[in-house]
């Protein structure tokens, strides 16, 4: 079971940074500004098509190349940039925000309240996301909206789990026993006492859901149901490149490792935050 | 020849002296107790004769096992040492045997490290060592696990693994601390028995004067990393030297001085009635599951300004009572009354409105406060149980009055709970619990954890505190030695029934149950030693 771990404000003051954490974090905003600047400014408009100068190696002008439409891929992968992110954000935000109060109601009130949601969240983990994401856009037609609930949906019982599982053992804890001689209501325990004592977990879990997210994004749209051209999305790009990887390399590379640079700067964003809130793991060092 | 010598042990980590001078020795077949409150370096001397200390550790001084030095020897060395020459049991059992490994491997791994003997063979000596140490071949097969075993039984498994290989010197880290008294005194008496059998040197660290004056023959006594008295046992009665010695010894049969009497034809402030307490079974497809009946139909009352002890060893299902009556868990049957009105039926505002009455100080000082919020927040947690919060001007000034109360600065307010030593964090602890006025206050093992020192001054401030304010206490402990000084009655419980109850010095003097008689000759007893003691010297 996952131990949850009680930091106090000074000590995390004086606790060194992981190495993990700070490359993490540089990759991670390095992504984070290139979505940004993709808002304002791209070498070439991400849509422009250009048949005279399509399927350029990379060169001084396209620092990437360009595709089989000649669209620039350096100006598609920063315009897929905000694309990726805002999905996974937001799938994740929909699962903390969903799943973290599941998961707090199922531990504070128990019995078969802890049952119903428990065995609900099996049946969503048991579901694919892949399928869900079928059905939705049969139901809604595809976009970037299906891949958001789809991947949410997905990520609600990782956080009902995780969540449900630590503040069942801050349940028995003294201080809560205290809280509750205190006259205060499990809702209100929840909040106050069991909530701030499993925000370190939870801010972990969520940097590793959130990478988890950027690859189901990838995913979705490298079957079409994500983002629909001509919006650019990483997953659709890999998917057009399948077809040239012979004669065009990078048009699978460069997407590819997009993909790969976010992914390891949130996994090991995540890695070090799990340091650096566990006591027994900064002792180490 | 001494089969431990230290000499002039010196010890810093960093730049903090952790051992400073200390020389000790101890002979074959003899056992000698090494006494301290926590951080007084008892642990860390034992480390050192291991060569266990920690990476950063600085020693200077002589270290001899068997006439050889073995101080700063190079590891490879001390592995071929510890085991087979020195063995050591630790507090706690559960942690110190591998779980997922048969207990006659886990003995025979011991010997096969250090022996090139077949496996066949390893289990052949585990299976003689188990024996000895009182684990018969009939109850308790080699393939047995850990967890099918009591605490007693696991620390038994500890010792035969420490023994295995016959070492010359044993180390017993408060081997028994974490035991209930009956099995602590069995597993006093097989240690006591191995030493004479094998002509064993034992060091017993403990922070436990009456242990040690029921087992040792020599006792050591150490304070901020100094020895500071090394004496035959039988000074503890006729008098140590040492001042510190001298407190140590004060504090442990520290009685506080209690004025108040509880007020006998008064309606009694909490009042309990024919509680039943079932836990389910896991559940089943078909038919009933079962049950285990935790507390059985028990009654007590206490009356205004009466202390009253509640003892009984592990899973005797005396926190779970105290679960109940605190209305933290649901009883199947019977009734609990604080001054009169069921706690048991209230809900809501009519809820608060009794826990005011009644309020809680648990065992554990570290695990009893939010680690996120200050101390002001922590006390003023209570003032939930008001129909009309105060102010915070007022808020203020009452928390502020109340830690001064219970001995701490006012400054104490703004500052985070791990700020605290264990005995600041227990007076807290009490503050929150006052702050409401409350008549009755539960006290959960609550000086269990504390050293000796500490433990007298928070029973001190217990009893002015009960004399001011006309509270009673319902001390809830597995230790008789608590209770003794402090309690008016004496309630004693066995397997979810209240077995024996009476006045705390009848039930001392003349235990009528077989159980209390047999948990009060278990009890290792430095007050009843010391007072005869006196009257014979004076």
């Amino acid at each position: 079971m996952t131990e949850v771990v009680a930091l106090s404000p000074s000590t995390a003051a004086r606790a060194r940074w992981p190495l993990s954490l700070v490359v993490g974090l540089i990759l991670t905003a390095g992504v984070i500004a290139t979505a940004l600047i993709a808002l304002v400014w791209t070498p070439y408009d991400p849509a422009a098509v250009d048949i005279a100068a399509k399927l350029t190696a990379p060169s001084a002008a396209h620092w990437m190349g360009t595709d089989h439409f000649g669209r620039d891929v350096l100006s598609m992968i920063m315009a897929g940039a905000q694309n990726s992110l805002i999905v996974a954000l937001v799938a994740v935000g929909v699962g903390a925000g969903v799943g973290t109060p599941l998961g707090l109601l199922a531990a504070a009130r128990g019995g078969w309240i802890d049952e119903l949601v428990m065995r609900g969240n099996d049946l969503i983990f048991a579901f694919p996301a892949l399928l869900l994401a079928v059905m939705i856009t049969a139901v809604m037609g595809p976009g970037a909206i299906n891949a958001i609930i789809a991947i949410g949906v997905f990520n609600i019982p990782v956080f009902t789990r995780v969540a449900r599982g630590a503040a069942q053992g801050l349940w028995t804890r003294e201080y809560v026993l205290a809280a509750r001689t205190a006259g205060k209501s499990r809702a209100l325990i929840s909040v106050q006492h069991i909530l701030p004592n499993l925000m370190s977990l939870l801010i972990v879990q969520a940097a590793i859901q959130f990478a988890v997210g950027i690859v189901a994004e990838a995913g979705l749209s490298y079957v079409g149901l994500g983002a629909q051209p001509p919006a650019p999305s990483w997953g659709r790009m890999l998917a057009e490149a399948q077809t040239m990887i012979g004669f065009a390399p990078w048009l699978a590379i460069m997407p590819g490792l997009a993909i790969f640079v976010t992914v390891l700067g949130l996994s090991l964003t995540g890695d070090g935050l799990r340091d650096l809130f566990d006591p027994r793991v900064r002792r180490e060092r | 020849m001494s089969v431990l010598d230290i000499r002039d042990l010196n010890l810093t980590i960093g730049s903090t002296p952790i051992l400073k001078n200390v020389s000790l020795s101890v002979a074959p077949g003899e056992i000698l107790g090494l006494v301290g409150e926590s951080g007084s370096g008892k642990s860390m001397t034992a480390l050192a004769v291991l060569g266990l200390t920690p990476p950063r550790a600085t020693m200077t001084g002589d270290i001899r096992l068997n006439g050889r030095v073995i101080s700063n020897a190079p590891d490879a060395l001390m592995q071929q040492v510890r085991g087979r020459e020195v063995g050591i049991v630790f507090q706690e059992p559960m942690t110190a045997l591998n779980p997922v490994m048969t207990i006659g491997d886990q003995v025979a791994e011991t010997v096969r490290l250090h022996r090139k003997v077949s496996r066949k063979a390893a289990l052949a000596v585990a299976r003689s060592v188990l024996d000895r140490v009182g684990l018969p071949a009939d109850r308790f097969p080699l393939t047995r696990y850990p967890h099918e075993l009591s605490g007693g039984q696991r620390q038994r498994v500890a010792i035969a693994i420490a023994i295995a290989l016959t070492p010359k010197l044993l180390i017993a880290d408060e081997a028994t601390t974490a035991l209930d008294v009956t099995t602590q005194a069995q597993v006093l008496d097989l240690l006591k028995r191995l030493v004479r059998e094998d002509g064993m040197g034992l060091i017993l660290i403990t922070h436990d004067l009456a242990v040690v004056a029921e087992t040792c023959d020599r006792l050591a006594v150490m304070k901020d990393g100094e020895l500071v008295e090394a004496a035959p046992v039988g000074r503890i009665r006729t008098g140590m030297t040492h001042p510190y010695s001298q407190r140590l010894l004060a504090n442990a049969t520290h009685a506080p001085v209690r004025r108040s009497r509880p007020q006998a034809g008064a309606a009694p402030v909490l009042e309990v009635q024919g509680l039943v307490r079932d836990y389910g079974g896991a559940p089943v497809l078909f038919g009933k599951s079962k049950t285990f009946r935790a507390v059985d139909d028990v009654s007590l009352s206490i009356q205004p300004g009466e202390s009253v002890g509640l003892v009984g060893e592990s899973g005797c299902g005396k926190s779970t009572l105290l679960r109940a009556i605190l209305a933290l868990e649901p009883p199947q049957a019977g009734r609990v009354r604080v001054k009169g009105r069921d706690i048991t039926a209230a809900r809501g505002a009519a809820l608060k409105t009794i826990r005011r009455d009644i309020q809680v100080v648990f065992q554990d000082p570290y695990g009893s406060f939010d680690p996120r919020w200050k101390v002001r927040d922590l006390v003023a947690e209570n003032f939930h149980l008001l129909d009309t919060r105060p102010a915070p001007s007022e808020a203020r000034r009452r928390i502020d009055e109340m830690l001064e109360r219970v001995g701490l600065n006012s400054s104490a307010a703004d500052r985070y709970p791990h700020e605290f030593s264990g005995g600041q964090r227990q007076r807290i602890a009490i503050a929150r619990a006052l702050i409401t006025e409350p008549s009755v206050i539960c006290l959960d093992e609550a000086v269990s954890a504390l050293d000796v020192s500490v433990r007298a001054q928070v029973l001190d401030l217990l009893a002015d505190l009960s004399d001011r304010l006309g509270l009673s206490y319902l001390f809830v402990t597995h230790d008789l030695s608590v209770v003794r000084t402090v309690t008016d009655r004496l309630l004693v419980m066995q397997a979810g029934k209240i077995v024996e109850q009476g006045e705390t010095a009848a039930v001392f003097a003349a235990p009528s149950h077989p159980y209390t008689q047999k948990l009060l000759a278990a009890t290792p007893d430095l007050v009843r030693n010391h007072a005869l003691e006196k009257e014979t010297v004076g």
